[in-house]
Order: C-alpha cells, then structure tokens, then sequence
C-alpha cells in the first residue's frame, strides 16, 4: 500500500477537522478526496504530506511511518489550489528548485526540467515567470515542479478550482492522461462530485472529519453508504420515503397502481435530457431526469398530471401500456455524472 | 516649487565663493571627517536595522506571544517622539549619571546608538505589510520539495522581502545621513570625533559660514539623490515579472 492512514485525528482550536480516519489508498491509484467545505479533506491531504501534524493516529507512506517526519523528508510532491508558484523564479528555476535543493548535477538538472516542461507542454515558456502565465499554465507548472523530485506520490489540493471551467475540464482530462502514463500514486481533493468521478479511480467521500465511504466510482453512486453519499455524489430526488436518483423515477399518463398521482410545475431541457420538475398530492416536490426521447414519447408539459413511482417497483407493477416510458434503461453505472 | 526652490537656493549658496569656494569648503579636514563619519556610521546602522528590523517583522507578523501589540507599538515610538526629546532620554540613559552605569556620552558608539534608535522603524514597517501579504504556500510547496527552513527562508522568503528590506534601509539611511536632534546632545559634536555631517553644518552657520554650511548640504543632498536613483534602478530591475 502507498499510503496508509491509521486513526488520524486532528483538531483546530474547537473545531474537529478530522476525526479517527483510517484510509488505504494502493500504490500507483488515483484517488480523489471527495466533500463538502470543511469536511476535512484538504486537512487530510496535509496530514498525509506533512504540513500539519496530526493530534493522534499514524501516517505511512510506501511502508515507512512518517507520522513524525516533516514536509521535506517524505518525498511526496504537493500541488496547491493557488499553485504556490515561486514569484521570483522563472518557470525553470521553479521546476529545478527541488533538484537543486537536492544538490543534483547541474547537467542532470537541465536535462530534467526540460523533460517535464515538455511533458506540461510548457518548453516555449522556461524563461517566463510565472505572473506571465495563465492560471492553467501556472498550475502545469506546479504540477512539472512537483513531479521533478520523483515523488513517490503526488498530492494535489484542489488543483483546479481557482480555474474557469473550460480550462478545468482540459487539465482534468489531461491529469488522468498523465497518471495512466507515469503512474504515481496520486491523491487530490475536490468538492466536484464531476471531477472525482471523471477522473478518480476511487473515491472516499468526507463529512465533517470523517471518512463516509471508499470506492469506486460507480460503486459509490449506485450504491451510496448512506443519504449523506447518494447526496453528493449525485442528483437526488425524494418519493414518499425513499430517496433516489431522478433517473430511477417512472413517469406515467396514465393511473398505474401504487404509484402517486403528481403535476408537472416545469419541463427543463438540458440538452440530451430533460428534468421534469413535478409536485405530488402531498404537495412535495419532485424532480424526474428522462432522454429527449423519452420525455417526447411520453408529451407532457406544464400542468400535465402523471403518475410517479420508483423504477425497481417497476417489474412487479408493471402496467404493460405504451405511454409507459421509463427514465434512463442503462442505470447509470457507465455514465455517472449526469444531474 | 515647494521642494525645488530651496534646493536651488542651497545650491546658489554653496558656490558663492565659486566652485573653487565649494571645493575648500568641502574638502576643510573638519568637514571631511563630520561627512566621513556619517557616512560610515551611517551604513553601520542600516547594515545593522535591515537585519533586526527584517528580524523584527518577522517576529511580529509570524509568531505570538503576550504582549505582541504593546511592542507593535513601541516600535513607532521612534516615529512619534520628537528627536530632541530622544536625544535627551538617551542621554540620560546613557550619559554621564547613566542609571545604568554606560556611559558612551561623546563617543561614536553613541553617535550610532543615536542613529540606531531612530531609524529602527523604517525596516520593520516596511517589511511587515509584505511579509503579512507574503503566500504562506510558497514556503510549503518549498518545504514539501525538500528545502529546509533555512533554505526556505534564504531562497523563498528573502527574495520576496528583499525590495521592501532595500526600501526600507534607503528611508532609514536618507534619515541617519542628516539626522541631528537625537544625535546634537549625546555626540558632544567633537570635531574630528562625533561631530556628523547636520552638525556641522549647524555649527557653521554659527560661525557665521554659511557658504561651508550650504556646500556640505549639496554634499548630503547629492548622497540623498544618489541613493534615490539607485534604489529605484535596483527596484526596476527586481520587478521584471
């Protein structure tokens, strides 16, 4: 295991930022720490570089305990949310600056940094400094800077949130190209559900200092741990009692029985699909998730009455008619990140 | 107006007696040594006040303790109090019925203890704001690539505390070139000794000189300008970014 993380709790003055959390994150995985403001998550990731130290619990990283070594002995490379780029430097003598701290040869040196300027994609820019960067490249830069020292893993806080959204899906992508390349164990913070799930191989979901649940993208959206979870990492709409996703509704026009008479309040189009906000008898509100061609098959619009029930209700009352129309048929697992 | 006009008459001053008038005036022994003395004891003390008072910044703005604003305070009392009334306590202090049994009345160490105490201020408020505003990260991100503190602090934090630290020290070496009301008491202005360059020229209109009075200004004025021009050359070339 590349980093294990054994009952670490950590307090601010009153405040618990982390509480008994354990983690197991593999060698050579990309994780995401997924959660709200204030759940921990970027407490956590210092924790495991060494930029806070932890009221109790243990930190080891590739097997060795490093709960009590500082920052500069655990060989991770950390990438801040506001690059921390080194005002004074051009971007090579940035990226050099932990060879060079390292005392490796000059030539050595040169030849590395001119390695991963071009694997950021930033050769043209070595002699620049870093307020002649724009945010996406600053933070290529952070990221060459951290993986200049080989790290044995690379954390990231955040690293694309002070960024606009097109340069955010660019460098995300770009990210989890890049891990399938080198191959470093890598941990990053974010609170984007979109973001972990597009990229993370696993994800643990946080909530006030704690860890809620560990896994797989998928696993973690179909089969959340708790209200908490199903939340966060995804749209959620409530029937009666149960919670679930507004892709799990079934709309109908006609009566079908068990399920609950409502009014559509809006039809919103979202491109391929389109939310159906509605309210029921009780005069709760729902919103249901179809296709295009789901949501034209069925025709409804405002002030419309259907009947609603769960998709897994469905096979045992199932009313066999056409105008029947069920929301998403391939349940979500290969395309998480809808809502 | 307000600035050029007495700087030009300064100037018209010193070169009554011509520019060969200028030179004598400049180059008495007397005027030599007040001008050399300052200059040296002059740089001493902005040598000494760029690395306490960087020290003091750094103190105030990264660590806490009890009675951290009372010293945050103390600090500007240099500022407030005239430099007259400065001259006045130190020498009580340190003069010849000193409570604590310095005396250093009339000697060059107190010239400098002079220099020293009022010019404290000027790096410490200079390097503060930019050392509060300086991003904590920067230093992290270094400490996470290796560095030890020393080497984050010599490689991160200097560099960007380095314009403040030199903008900082040329305030307070304008300020110990032609300072006299905190020095005029405690130097006892011996010539050849503790007499500083505001001192002699003080004295020389006594002497009813002024055109040696007014060609040791220029002197100090031209040092001033110097100063001025260098440290805003040495700013440009910092700030390329």
């Amino acid at each position: 295991m590349a980093i294990e993380v054994r009952g670490v709790s950590k307090r601010f003055g009153d405040f618990a930022a982390l509480s008994d959390v354990s983690l197991t994150i593999p060698g050579g995985s990309l994780t995401a720490l997924l959660g709200p403001s204030g759940s921990g998550k970027s407490t956590l990731l210092r924790v495991i570089a060494g930029l806070e130290r932890p009221d109790a619990g243990s930190v080891s990283i590739e097997g060795r305990d490093v709960t009590r070594a500082p920052a500069r002995q655990r060989n991770v490379g950390f990438v801040f949310q506001h690059y921390a780029a080194f005002k004074h430097m051009t971007v090579r003598e940035n990226v050099a600056f932990g060879l060079r701290v390292r005392k490796r040869p000059k030539a050595e040196i040169a030849k590395r940094v001119d390695e991963l300027l071009a694997l950021v994609h930033l050769t043209g820019w070595a002699d620049r400094y870093p307020s002649q960067l724009s945010g996406g490249q600053r933070q290529r830069m952070a990221l060459a800077r951290a993986l200049a020292v080989q790290p044995s893993v690379l954390l990231l806080d955040e690293p694309f949130g002070a960024l606009d959204a097109r340069v955010r899906a660019e460098l995300r992508d770009w990210l989890r190209r890049l891990h399938e390349r080198i191959h470093v164990t890598t941990v990053f913070v974010t609170h984007d559900q979109h973001e972990a799930m597009e990229v993370a191989e696993q994800i643990a979901v946080m909530r006030e200092g704690r860890i809620e649940q560990v896994g797989a993208p998928a696993e973690v959206y179909d089969r959340p741990a708790n209200e908490f979870v199903m939340g966060f990492v995804g749209p959620v709409t409530r029937l009666g009692e149960r919670a679930l996703r507004p892709h799990d509704l079934r709309l109908s026009r006609e009566p079908v029985k068990g399920a609950r008479q409502a009014i559509v309040e809006r039809v919103v189009p979202l491109g391929f699909e389109v939310r159906v906000e509605l309210r029921a008898e009780g005069g709760e509100g729902l919103s249901a998730q179809l296709t295009r061609s789901q949501a034209a098959a069925l025709g409804v619009g405002e002030g419309d009455l259907v009947w609603v029930r769960a998709a897994d209700e469905e096979a045992t009352r199932r009313s066999g008619r056409g105008s029947d129309v069920s929301a998403t048929p391939q349940a979500s697992a290969a395309s998480p990140t809808r809502g | 107006m307000i600035v050029l006009l007495p700087l030009a008459a300064v100037v018209a001053r010193s070169t009554d007696g011509g520019l060969d008038g200028f030179w004598r005036a400049v180059s008495s022994r007397e005027a030599v040594a007040a001008l050399r003395l300052t200059l040296i004891v002059s740089v001493a003390v902005v040598a000494i006040n760029a690395v306490m008072g960087t020290l003091i910044a750094w103190v105030l703005v990264r660590d806490e303790f009890p009675g951290k604003r009372v010293v945050s305070a103390v600090i500007d009392l240099p500022f407030a109090l005239p430099t007259i009334v400065a001259g006045v306590t130190l020498l009580a202090l340190y003069g010849p019925k000193s409570p604590l049994g310095v005396n250093i009345a009339f000697t060059r160490v107190g010239v400098a203890l002079a220099l020293l105490f009022v010019t404290l201020p000027f790096v410490v408020r200079a390097v503060q704001p930019v050392l509060l505003a300086l991003d904590r990260e920067m230093e992290e991100a270094a400490s996470s690539l290796g560095a030890s503190p020393l080497t984050t602090f010599r490689r991160i934090v200097l560099p960007n505390l380095r314009p403040a630290i030199v903008a900082g020290a040329s305030l307070a070496f304008a300020r110990a070139l032609g300072e006299f009301g905190s020095v005029v008491l405690i130097s006892g202005n011996v010539p050849f000794k503790t007499e500083v360059a505001a001192v002699f020229i003080y004295a020389q209109i006594g002497n009813d000189n002024v055109t040696g009075a007014a060609a040791v200004s220029v002197v100090l004025l031209a040092l001033s300008l110097l100063l001025l021009a260098s440290v805003s050359r040495l700013g440009k070339r910092r700030h390329d970014e």
